[in-house]
């Protein structure tokens, strides 16, 4: 089975924030870089698949500048057997839809029979390329897969609904399918890993433009609504002030 | 006047309370709004439907989506939109649009702004980078679909009036259907009962270590209230699923909702936001969840709390 995982580069949970002086977006010198979440579980699924049914490859899909082929090593070096970077040169694109086109254009000769990817980004959280992709290569789709079930034979996924409900959904392949975080424990790269890492193949195609269809016009910080007090202080205050709070206001006792 | 197509959700037989939400929004904009409604559960929905302004309701029903299914639902909003020609599809951020509305939009070409909080005009507001920024996203095309997300608008705003509703039928193939779903399921019956409980704990990935939950369950217990955590937490194994609040897990709207190293993604906070009195301890003076608490904790919870439970403890034996 050839499996293709999309794999997206993004800015660290605990990355300094300081928003770009054009608003666009934040000052990516001053960011740090990490694999987005998500991917690492559709990782580890693939791997999981692969090694299940015993034979066929994985493919990390990275678009982005050259920074992201540090994920794409991260994901080689934990068992993928080859990458293709869909190099973004200047403007880094945010419109969803012209992403997808992009990959799309990029994997259409590869005819993977499985696309795996994270259930969304930690940065822009569109949270639908792996769709897109589906439909523009005609798969079958599914989203939220919690579990799988998937052999040369069939491609069986456990949907996880809202509210603690699921659904088994068989799907004809080939399919795209978005991975719900938590479905499986990902590995870390070994260092027999690291260092074959650096022999895997990493095609370089260059990103297309498709003409953009929505914008990320600026960012900006959330104006809170509600009016907050702020406790910060040495411990025994903080302590005795929550205290305080929860006889008097929330009135517990 | 513009057309306005909210498609409708069909939760288990009724409306969806993010689709109340979504008509909310829809009519707030304002436009000739027609709602959209699918699948066996349609009649009954169309019927809840009848008393609200809306210019009317179409009802699809054909046996190839009787019930949800992604490759039926794209191709059966697709066949609508061509039809009516609305400029701005609009529908509820739940994971049902998440599954098959990206596909509506590769079909058609047009773009889709998902779990938009706000909105300005033609300018709509997305949270961004882990919900510590916000965004603002514009459409460049005359069509586009927008999902709200939970609370953007309120279902009580929503307008009552009367629209009568009609059969649209479709052309769908069973080739079109390329999947099988199984019956929905619930994995464990919920040991506790979240949504009425008064009090809660609630643990989030700031309690660093399996080894440290049970703090949350002696605060728990000396206050007398439940403990919930968010998802990551769940994800770990380190407490079951039936405990997990957010849009995948249980929504309540306690007295208390105290957060102990909660970040405060949307996810988690569509699922607690109504609670009455927010109490939020985490580190990171950034984290989101401060922007929606009554009362900001900036501290280290393994410091913080231990204490607290000690000093509460001597409160009631006083």
């Amino acid at each position: 089975m050839k499996i293709a995982v999309l794999v997206k580069q993004v800015i660290g949970s605990e990355s300094a924030l300081e928003i770009s002086d054009d608003s666009s977006w934040v000052k990516e010198k001053n960011a740090s870089f990490v694999m987005n979440p998500p991917d690492n579980y559709a990782i580890e699924e693939a791997l999981i698949i692969k090694e299940k049914i015993g034979e066929g490859e994985v493919v990390i899909v990275s678009q982005g500048p050259a920074r992201v082929q540090k994920v794409i090593r991260e994901g080689l070096a934990k068992g993928a057997d080859r990458a293709i970077h869909v190099e973004e040169n200047g403007q880094i694109e945010t419109d969803p839809l012209s992403i997808a086109k992009s990959l799309t254009s990029a994997l259409k000769d590869e005819n993977f029979d499985l696309i795996l990817s994270g259930l969304q980004s930690d940065d822009t959280g569109m949270g639908q390329t792996g769709v897109l992709i589906g439909e523009l290569l005609g798969m079958s789709t599914a989203t939220l897969a919690i579990e799988t079930d998937i052999d040369r034979e069939q491609i069986k996924v456990k949907r996880e609904l809202e509210s603690g409900w699921f659904q088994w959904v068989k799907l004809k392949a080939p399919a795209s399918v978005s991975i719900q975080s938590g479905i499986n424990q990902p590995r870390y790269p070994s260092l027999k890993g690291i260092m074959g890492a650096k022999r895997k193949e990493i095609k370089v195609i260059q990103s297309q433009n498709a003409e953009k269809k929505q914008s990320l016009d600026k960012v900006f910080v959330p104006q809170t609504s509600k009016e907050t007090e702020i406790i910060e202080t040495d411990l025994n205050s903080t302590v005795d002030r929550i205290v305080e709070i929860l006889k008097s206001e929330v009135k517990v006792f | 006047m513009m057309n306005i197509l909210v498609v409708v959700e069909d939760n288990r037989g009724s409306m969806h309370r993010m689709s109340k939400e979504a008509i909310a929004g829809a009519q707030k904009i304002g436009g000739n709004i027609t709602a959209l409604v699918i699948g066996a559960n349609a009649d009954a929905i169309a019927d809840q439907l009848s008393s609200i302004a809306l210019e009317n309701t179409l009802v699809v029903k054909h046996e190839l989506v009787s019930s949800y299914n992604s490759d039926g639902y794209t191709e059966v909003v697709k066949q609508v939109i061509q039809s009516i020609n609305p400029s701005i599809i609009i529908i509820g951020h739940t994971y049902q649009t998440r599954d098959f509305m990206p596909r509506v939009s590769a079909r058609l070409d047009i773009p889709f702004i998902p779990d938009i909080i706000g909105l300005e005009q033609d300018a709509y507001t997305k949270q961004v980078l882990n919900s510590k920024l916000n965004s603002s996203v514009s459409s460049l095309s005359d069509m586009k679909i927008l999902s709200f997300q939970s609370a953007c608008f309120s279902a009580e705003d929503m307008l009552t009036g009367s629209s009568s509703s009609q059969n649209f039928d479709v052309d769908l193939d069973p080739s079109m259907v390329r999947s099988s779903s199984e019956e929905p399921f619930q994995e464990s019956a919920a040991e506790v009962d979240l949504e009425s409980a008064e009090l809660i704990v609630s643990v989030g990935r700031g309690i660093e270590k399996e080894d440290n939950i049970p703090i949350a369950f002696t605060l728990a217990e000396v206050l007398g209230a439940e403990v919930s955590a968010s998802r990551p937490v769940i994800d770990s194994g380190w407490l079951p699923s039936f405990r997990q609040i957010g849009s995948s897990g249980q929504n309540v709207s306690p007295k208390l909702y105290f957060a102990m190293g909660i970040s405060g993604a949307i996810q988690h906070v569509v699922g607690m936001k109504g609670s009455k009195n927010i109490i939020a301890v985490n580190k990171d003076p950034d984290a989101p969840i401060f922007e929606i608490a009554d009362y900001a904790v900036v501290g280290d919870l393994l410091e913080i709390v231990p204490k607290l439970i000690e000093a509460l403890k001597t409160e009631k034996d006083l």
